[in-house]
């Protein structure tokens, strides 16, 4: 009987090496994809759980973690609140998290690689692990003073430094208190997430880099980047007659005359001219100028932006159209912000961020951003001339509302109004010298007539308040 | 002649291995409080002492009764045990609400412990066993078929395993476990040479004699219908796979494993087409994630051991108690976040530990009733292991199955307990010194009947190929006793064992079982290091059972 029995005994060991082997091989093959995946709740928990640490602007915190009585230990608070929403987003237990909290999740709880030598000393200590801080571009007087401008009116400003991208103000209204959705009474979370998705205003949308709109006359920049580019001088004269798109019976009026400058037609805003020069350029020209600039990407890393767009299928009138800032083109406040930017840099794009560095929780700097540059979108002489041109916008033209006594500001509105159904959109993209900023001011629902005129009587006001902020 | 071992009490080193065993669960129970609620109980020292005290009776008992019985087998299971009984802690913390759990698994412990106390002292030799096979047999598959009864049975997480007295709730099945072990050791005794050699060939498969082959039928239905009636895979897995393997053993021909496999298989892959429970088992081990609501016990499993990782979580760190059933089907899997990927495998080679100290013990019994219950029990066991380890870590599909000494439950931990009490009774008599046998031989050499009774079945033809190489185990006599000790040797069955009644001078047939009884049977006061070089009259190697064979 011993050899049935050495078998059977054969069989037990071969059944205790395939329980341990799984184990084993569960470890390396699934853990990582079970820790992934988004239904864990040991994982959200334990980031719930977290000493996270705070989303900083200057030397404030604009969200930060608090200690709390319940089994979470800490509770999320955004003193930053309504203001800094767009840019902090929320972290939530039911909701997950977005904007920063979800991009430097990771820093902030503290489960960076680049954290893993404070997680070992904590381990070692038996100090409880603490996430990194996030240092953000942002500029406390730029942003409140953007907020305050806006007032109600539902629309974004962003204003970035032009030499280097760095984000100064980001402001999306209406906007929502985090606050309200990382409570830690998950019926009150539940409640806020339910209302402010039922709002019609969609406060959690970030306008400034997650919606995309009309640019309307502000895409003139880019038509006169283009003519620039193609030959034409500021004072090259355009027909600024009554314009008939080809093949179709709408006409496109006129406010400014017979003829005039490229460069007076840009501070009038030309209408028909810019239709004219655009179907003349073609739209491949302004398509290219445009994506020089920035269109087509998804520019901002930092938080989840998406990328503005010229239409890629598009026919002569549609493009006369198009030049106007009308048909399907469509971009992010952020994008045309950037516009203004390149313009005031030379000619050259610089990437946008908001977060100037990472530092853990005994503040050693993890990571610090350099600025970069992203595309170049004219040649310095051209941006020059462009220059003289948007600064003829403020001096002369349709932008006089953001002139500031003592600073250099060029800039452009626009008024999309293409569908005659809607309030207008209103716009208006600046730059300044001194203090060197480039703004981008988006009125989503301007409250007055349906006239050209909302960009620069509501718009400006607005970027203005914003460049004095930064004085 | 064949090398004489003689095994060492070793009771020295049982108590070392259990005070360091004991020492691991305590640092684990005071771990949970301190890691839960940065402080000890209030009555952390009287859980403490009452767990000690257990084990340290225990083994005073052991030390009394069974001196010469494994050293580790007892150790391993009072430290799973006390895992058991700090994880169970551990989720009674973690609840929402505080629970009492633990408290009440350690007076099924200390009940546990009192059962396999009273099995020390009742059972003296464990060949008692052996006489009743049809009744054990009808008595085990009677306790296992119990929770089909109307009044008492009920089902419970699918499965109608359980039974209900009163207040308490039991799944007799673990008992059942033993006793029909205890059942199929003794008639496979009593049949494995008919069953080996009668019959025809089929298939290059020896097929038993169809009246032998009755009870195995029998056992393969009931195996079939514990999975269709009751619906549970894993008891119909662990009894079906016991009764193979005794046959295997018992017949020692390998057809049997084969054709139990197959049968097992077959009878599988027809539950799984025709049985919806079986087909969601298997696609909750294959693909949980298909079905989230459905697979959420073995996902949450999956997600707590990831979450442990390599070295866990830390116990009482991890959040064990978003498992359902954390204690009781999944508690390895609790185990597997909070002491991790290295926590669960020193666990399983805790279980494989004590599998082979019983195979062990298989192999160096010397008669087929010691090996075949020895075998058994350690194999059913192993198998139990396998299967609710091996489901909750997706090696298999899960069957719900008691996590044996470590999950939450009296009914799994008293039959478990009885079962290596058992195992001991068995290591104690298979390490004893064999000098206790030699006393009745002379007594045997008086007994004129059993002499002649024996030349005769000498003669029967019996190949032997294997038992060559085997001097220790020495199985060659076995048809002598095989037919001489239930049926001849044994005049009045069961007072033998008695030591009051063991006398030598008692009754003439004291030459059955009684022979192992040391204190009285030594009147020449024999070296027991030499013992089979002190007999003259020894002439085949091995043979050290003068009671069954006079050369």
């Amino acid at each position: 009987m011993n050899r049935p029995i050495r078998r059977v005994a054969f069989v037990a060991m071969l059944m205790t090496l395939a329980l341990l082997v799984n184990v084993c091989v569960s470890y390396l093959v699934r853990q990582d994809s079970l820790n992934a995946n988004a239904q864990n709740r040991r994982v959200t928990d334990a980031a719930f759980a977290q000493d996270r640490g705070a989303i900083m602007v200057g030397n404030t915190a604009v969200a930060e973690t608090v200690q709390s009585k319940d089994q979470f230990k800490f509770q999320r608070t955004y003193p930053g609140g309504e203001l800094y929403a767009p840019v902090t987003g929320y972290f939530s237990y039911l909701f997950g998290s977005s904007e920063l909290e979800q991009t430097y999740g990771a820093q902030l709880s503290g489960n960076d690689d680049s954290q893993f030598v404070n997680r070992l000393i904590a381990l070692a200590t038996g100090a409880k692990p603490k996430g990194a801080s996030v240092q953000t571009t942002l500029n406390a007087k730029a942003q409140r003073a953007a907020a305050q401008a806006l007032g109600d009116l539902k629309g974004a400003v962003v204003a970035l430094d032009p030499s280097t991208g760095a984000i100064k103000a980001m402001v999306s209204s209406p906007s929502f208190d985090p606050s309200d959705l990382a409570t830690h009474d998950l019926s009150d979370s539940q409640k806020a997430w339910k209302k402010l998705n039922a709002d019609d205003d969609k406060p959690l949308s970030n306008r400034a880099t997650r919606e995309i709109f009309p640019p309307g006359s502000t895409f003139k920049v880019i038509v006169s980047a283009a003519a620039l580019d193609a030959g034409y001088e500021p004072d090259s004269q355009l027909d600024t007659s009554s314009y008939k798109l080809p093949g179709t019976n709408t006409t496109i009026s006129t406010t400014c005359g017979d003829s005039q400058t490229l460069k007076r037609a840009l501070e009038l805003s030309c209408n028909s001219a810019f239709a004219r020069l655009g179907v003349k350029l073609g739209a491949d020209a302004l398509r290219d100028q445009a994506e020089k600039f920035g269109f087509g990407t998804k520019p901002l890393s930092d938080i989840g932006s998406v990328a503005s767009r010229f239409p890629d299928e598009i026919d002569t009138p549609q493009t006369g159209l198009a030049a106007i800032g009308g048909y399907d083109v469509a971009a992010t406040p952020l994008q045309m912000a950037m516009v203004a930017a390149a313009v005031a840099n030379d000619g050259v794009v610089m990437q946008p961020y908001l977060v100037e560095s990472v530092r853990s929780a005994d503040l050693q700097v993890l990571s610090q951003t350099r600025p970069s540059q992203l595309r170049v979108a004219t040649s310095s002489a051209d941006a020059a001339k462009l220059k003289q041109m948007m600064i003829g916008v403020v001096q002369n033209g349709t932008g006089w509302r953001a002139q500031i006594s003592g600073v250099t500001v060029g800039g452009k509105t626009g008024t999309a109004n293409s569908d005659n159904v809607r309030t207008p959109y209103a716009w208006f993209i600046a730059w300044a010298e001194d203090p060197s900023v480039a703004v981008a001011v988006f009125v989503q629902d301007a409250e007055m007539p349906n006239t050209d005129v909302a960009g620069g009587r509501v718009a400006a006001p607005i970027a203005k308040a914003v460049i004095e902020a930064l004085r | 002649m064949g090398e004489v071992v003689v095994f060492r009490k070793r009771r020295g080193v049982e108590l070392v291995m259990l005070i360091m065993g004991m020492g691991l669960a305590v640092a684990g129970y005071a771990l949970v409080s301190l890691n839960v609620d940065g402080e000890l109980p209030g009555d952390f020292y009287w859980g403490v002492g009452l767990y000690v005290a257990i084990g340290l009776a225990a083994h005073v008992v052991i030390r009394l009764r069974a001196p010469y019985a494994d050293p580790l087998l007892f150790p391993l299971v009072y430290t799973l045990n006390g895992f058991g009984l700090a994880m169970i802690y551990r989720l009674d913390l973690g609840g929402s609400k505080r629970m009492h759990s633990a408290e009440l698994q350690l007076t099924w412990t200390a009940i546990s412990v009192a059962v396999f106390i009273a099995v020390l002292f009742l059972l003296k030799d464990h060949r008692k066993l052996q006489r009743f096979p049809y009744l054990m047999f009808l008595a085990g598959m009677a306790i296992l078929m119990m929770p089909l009864l109307p009044v008492i049975g009920f089902e419970n997480h699918g499965a109608r395993i359980w039974i209900k007295l009163g207040p308490y709730s039991f799944q007799p099945a673990e008992l059942a476990k033993i006793v029909l072990t205890v059942a199929f050791a003794s008639y496979l005794v009593e049949k494995k040479d008919v069953l080996a050699l009668a019959g025809a060939r089929f298939l290059g498969i020896d097929l038993p004699r169809p009246r032998d082959l009755g009870p195995i039928i029998v056992m393969w239905l009931s195996s079939l219908a514990v999975l269709i009636f009751q619906k549970d895979l894993g008891t119909s897995l662990l009894f079906f796979g016991l009764f193979v393997m005794m046959l295997y053993v018992a017949t020692e021909r390998p057809s049997w494993p084969i054709l139990g496999t197959l049968l097992f298989l077959g009878g599988a892959f027809v539950g799984w087409l025709t049985y919806g429970h079986v087909q969601t088992r298997v696609s909750a081990w294959l693909n949980p994630f298909a079905n989230w609501d459905q697979n959420y016990q073995i996902i949450q499993g999956q997600f707590g051991m990831a979450w442990g990782g390599l070295f866990g979580t830390g116990w009482g760190l991890g959040r064990p108690n978003l498992t359902p059933l954390a204690k009781n089907d999944f508690i390895a899997a609790a185990l597997g976040e909070e002491l991790g990927v290295a926590g669960l495998m020193a666990i399983i080679v805790i279980y494989g530990v004590i599998v082979m100290r019983g195979l062990r013990t298989a192999l160096t019994a010397r008669e087929p009733f010691s090996k075949l219950l020895a075998a058994g029990l350690s194999f059913v066991f192993a198998l139990q292991v396998f299967a609710i380890i091996g489901g909750v870590t997706r090696l298999l599909p899960l069957t719900g199955l008691t996590t044996p000494f470590v999950s939450q439950g009296g009914s799994s931990l008293v039959a478990n307990y009885a079962m290596i009490a058992l195992l001991l009774v068995v290591t104690h008599r298979v390490r004893r010194p064999r000098t206790a046998a030699e006393e009745p031989q002379q007594s045997l050499a008086h007994d004129t009947t059993q002499v002649i009774a024996v030349p005769s079945r000498a003669a029967q033809p019996r190949p032997e190929p294997t038992f060559g190489d085997t001097p220790l185990s020495a199985d060659d006599p076995l048809p002598d006793q095989q037919d001489a000790e239930p049926t001849a040797a044994i005049p009045a069955p069961g007072g033998a064992d008695e030591p009051t009644t063991a006398l030598p001078t008692g009754t003439g047939a004291g030459a059955g079982a009684g022979a192992d009884e040391p204190t009285t049977a030594l009147p020449t006061g024999a070296d027991p290091n030499e013992p089979t070089t002190a007999l003259p009259t020894r002439s085949a190697p091995g043979d050290d059972r003068p009671l069954w064979r006079q050369p």
